[in-house]
């Protein structure tokens, strides 16, 4: 459903940030992006929905070729692609509530949205999907009064609230606790199945993308240098990845105790 | 910094070497020569006669001003309301046209990062380096005296400053959570209302509240060059040596100005 066609960007700077990626995602199908800092895993799903203007190359999502879109058929087009961030990127003053009905922005118009009157059908939604992240009795709260799994959670129920097709998730875990992050990354890959959404999930925490993905990218210096199953990651392909280090220690499977609490 | 070490092998340390030793007390006398100087040329252009009766002179004002004219507050209370009118009409209004000049003005919000941004620029300098005191001369003389003049005086000479305080503000944002609503699908108006405007509020109405202080205190001489509020009533009583109503009206200036305070101090301290 997702194609990327030689897609590159490069920088005003000079830096060629993406070289010549060729993917494709079909439906449902969630994926983790990896690679070192400055590897080019944000530039890419941001070169998707163009929050990053890709220098060249192709993205096709559904049959309609996203690079070439007009303004407003881009905003339409964004609808369909939710987006998750690392530092969770919430309204801070808004409400839980506002947060959560933002993702709907695109689908309502300006004054509705500036008098905040969305219709019940979506307020009903954000209810469902506050309860589903486990956050409905925070509907009131200001977001910088949630803690960073909470926050996380509004971020989810903002791309879901989009009703997207896709989901563009960029290290969803990186600013939280170990225990925490697996919660996080077990909601989002729960969700994709529920509802059959693909998704890329920037990460780089490498034993976490091995728990819950079936399929792994690795990115090096914006070139693709891997693409297959979490067991094929060997020592020696994140050597490849990442540069020399001692795998077998670092990415000893991590013990699986308590877990289960919300 | 200047490390010497001597023949035993010991580090003296001290701040300056000699070198910037030296310089630093040839700047230090180039200083109070050139203040001596000047000190020196002030006074002989003082009119000495004048400056030692001045005690004297101040005493005598001060008696004739003691006590002040009490009943006289009743003529007080109008100019005293158009004064704050002034102030509070003059600060809204000048919110209006300093909301959207903020917008073109600020590097993440500009349309055009040329032409726009520094004709924005241009119109926020223009406000500020002009005094409300002049901008009142000139409007009295446009649109004659009154309170409308001074209101516009306010007004102009206010949107350069809650202009620039207001750009420096949204070129503060957290751009994450522009992005985040960019990546909705939300229209160019709608990432401003949600984006950007929850994060300025609180600068925003800090702003206002601190420009709208400053007013109050601006519109009460603005009367001295006919444009209306209390300063009207202080430079007709000081034409006529009326010293006991200038004294009085010098007490509800000072009253207004420390209620404006508190006011505003209140209300910032609810926002933050």
């Amino acid at each position: 459903m997702l194609q990327l066609q030689k897609l590159t960007k490069r920088y005003p700077t000079g830096d060629l940030a993406l070289s010549d990626v060729d993917l494709e995602i079909p439906k449902g199908q969630v994926l983790a992006l990896i690679g070192p800092s400055g590897a080019g895993k944000s530039t890419l799903i941001r070169s998707i929905n163009r929050l990053v203007e890709p220098t060249s190359g192709v993205a096709i999502l559904d049959g309609e070729n996203l690079t070439t879109l007009n303004a407003g058929n881009l905003r339409k087009a964004r609808r369909r692609m939710g987006m998750i961030f690392q530092e969770y990127a919430l309204v801070e003053r808004l409400s839980v509530m506002e947060n959560v009905l933002s993702g709907q922005l695109g689908y309502v118009g300006f004054w509705r949205s500036f008098l905040r009157k969305f219709p019940q059908s979506t307020i009903d939604e954000a209810f469902r999907l506050l309860e589903r992240v486990g956050l409905e009795h925070m509907a009131d709260k200001r977001a910088d009064q949630l803690s960073g799994g909470q926050r996380q959670r509004v971020g989810i129920a903002r791309a879901l609230i989009q009703d997207p097709k896709l989901l563009l998730v960029d290290e969803p875990t990186a600013s939280l606790d170990p225990k925490t992050s697996r919660q996080i990354m077990r909601l989002i890959c729960e969700l994709c199945d529920e509802r059959g959404l693909s998704a890329i999930i920037n990460i780089h925490d490498v034993a976490l993308a091995k728990m819950f993905v079936p399929r792994v990218i690795g990115l090096k210096l914006g070139k693709m240098v891997f693409d297959g199953g979490p067991d094929d990651l060997t020592p020696d392909v994140l050597t490849d990845i990442y540069g020399e280090e001692d795998w077998e220690a670092t990415i000893e499977k991590v013990d699986d105790e308590d877990e289960e609490t919300a | 910094m200047a490390i010497k070490q001597t023949t035993d092998g010991t580090k003296v340390w001290a701040r300056r070497n000699t070198k910037e030793q030296i310089t630093n007390w040839i700047m230090w006398l180039v200083g109070t020569a050139i203040f001596m100087y000047c000190w020196q040329g002030i006074s002989s252009e003082t009119d000495w006669d004048f400056f030692w009766d001045a005690p004297e002179i101040a005493a005598d004002i001060g008696s004739r001003a003691m006590p002040p004219k009490w009943g006289y507050i009743t003529t007080l209370w109008v100019p005293l309301w158009d004064t704050l009118n002034i102030a509070t009409m003059g600060t809204v209004l000048s919110l209006v046209m300093a909301i959207p000049i903020a917008f073109l003005a600020a590097r993440n919000t500009t349309p055009d990062k040329y032409i726009i941004r520094n004709l924005a620029l241009l119109i926020i300098v223009s406000s500020r380096s002009i005094n409300s005191l002049i901008w009142a001369l000139l409007l009295v003389a446009i649109i004659g005296p009154g309170v409308f003049a001074g209101l516009v005086a306010i007004s102009l000479r206010s949107i350069g400053f809650c202009a620039k305080l207001l750009y420096e503000a949204i070129e503060e944002i957290d751009e994450k959570q522009v992005e985040a609503i960019t990546a909705t699908g939300a229209s160019r108006w709608q990432v401003m209302v949600f984006g950007i405007l929850p994060q300025i509020m609180p600068a925003l109405a800090g702003i206002t509240v601190f420009r709208w202080d400053i007013n109050i205190r601006e519109s009460t001489v603005l009367g001295l060059v006919g444009a209306g509020g209390i300063g009207l009533q202080m430079q007709g009583s000081l034409n006529i040596l009326a010293w006991p109503q200038v004294s009085l009206i010098l007490l509800v200036i000072l009253i207004a100005v420390l209620v404006s305070e508190w006011v505003s101090a209140k209300v910032r301290g609810a926002i933050i």
